[in-house]
């Protein structure tokens, strides 16, 4: 694209990837009633890593701080575990768990009980989601804030499966449905062939 | 699959200045990401601060966890001009901030806009040292045309470098 308009200063070049190797590969973004789960299948194998940018409310009647965020991945087993390391804005809090078919993904993101129009947001990685020898760990890093409450942390785990992942899903933990306009956008990143 | 994440554009100062700003941000992607890796031009720590639209009313508000090499922290600041995206020595330090922001959403006129920050500080063998997280709202539903970078209380020092990346999601 051409140089940005606007800008005050000297400027150099410059990006985090090669540009060919980041790429949209599927964005859900919730319509009006919401959605009880938000659901990405069929997830090409073309890629090393995975990376899912979102931002979500839920639409049940949670206070704050709401529900937490779960993740699923195919194929569906008991083998999540995963620990968390969250700041309340006074106080600090770290929980793990293991054994479940889910991963929290955030603690916590709102309910109507937040302001209108605040939203959690996050970026979620998972590594080297095809290779079967490996079992596949993930990162997660989110928070929500509204203006005199909130919560941010860092969530990290693993799906004690080799398998390679093929679908992931995300839902509340308290069966609610996410809320209109929040939005999970997918994309792969590919190492050097 | 549609490539992304391109380079919208950089800065970086050969003297030092006051703020930084990116102004006319096309409104044509998803999801920004701010890479910044600067300090100022004092011997003091100094917070690097953002800013939307040139929208100094307290409409921001964040929520921090942090480590300070002894303990994790939480705070929460609101009805805030800006969002702290940074704590960090000046020229009494050889090392930098490191800050990365994502602003996610930022060109939909239906949600307020939440900020996801990383941010270190390592100064080697002096000076301020931590390792954060910070979540920040703007409550505001406009699009985001502008950012704003500055010290609370010093100028950015020259060699500190600002990029900004857009992702555009399928």
């Amino acid at each position: 694209m051409s140089p940005i308009l606007g800008i005050y200063a000297s400027q150099i070049s410059g990006h985090l990837w090669p540009a060919s190797s980041y790429e949209s590969i599927s964005t859900v973004t919730v319509g009006a009633g919401g959605i009880s789960t938000v659901t990405f299948s069929s997830i090409p194998a073309t890629y090393t890593h995975l990376q899912v940018r979102w931002i979500a409310r839920s639409a049940g009647s949670e206070s704050t701080p709401g529900g937490s965020l779960m993740t699923y991945a195919a194929p569906h087993a008991n083998n999540f575990y995963f620990h968390t390391l969250y700041g309340d804005g006074s106080s600090t809090t770290a929980v793990n768990s293991g054994g479940t078919s889910f991963a929290t993904l955030i603690d916590y993101i709102p309910g109507s009980g937040a302001t209108s129009g605040v939203f959690g947001t996050g970026v979620f990685d998972i590594l080297d989601y095809t290779n079967t020898n490996k079992i596949k760990t993930f990162r997660s890093l989110g928070g929500y804030d509204n203006n005199g409450s909130g919560t941010v942390g860092l969530f990290s785990g693993a799906n004690n499966d080799t398998s390679v992942i093929t679908s992931l899903s995300f839902a509340m933990n308290s069966g609610n449905n996410l809320a209109q306009y929040s939005s999970f956008a997918l994309y792969g990143i590919k190492g050097v062939a | 699959m549609p490539v992304t994440y391109t380079p919208i554009a950089s800065q970086t100062l050969s003297s030092a200045a006051a703020s930084v700003t990116f102004s006319s941000i096309p409104s044509t992607y998803t999801d920004l990401v701010l890479v910044c890796n600067a300090k100022n031009d004092t011997a003091a720590n100094q917070r690097l601060q953002l800013n939307f639209n040139g929208d100094y009313a307290f409409s921001y508000s964040y929520t921090r966890l942090y480590g300070s090499g002894t303990a994790a922290i939480s705070d929460r600041f609101s009805a805030e001009s800006v969002i702290d995206l940074g704590f960090f020595g000046g020229t009494n330090t050889t090392g930098y901030l490191q800050s990365i922001t994502n602003i996610q959403n930022y060109s939909n006129a239906t949600t307020f806009k939440p900020v996801l920050n990383r941010w270190n500080s390592q100064a080697g063998a002096s000076g301020a040292q931590y390792t954060a997280v910070v979540i920040g709202l703007w409550r505001n539903t406009s699009t985001i045309n502008t950012l704003a970078l500055s010290f609370n209380s010093a100028n950015i020092a020259a060699g500190s470098t600002f990029t900004l990346y857009g992702i555009k999601a399928a």
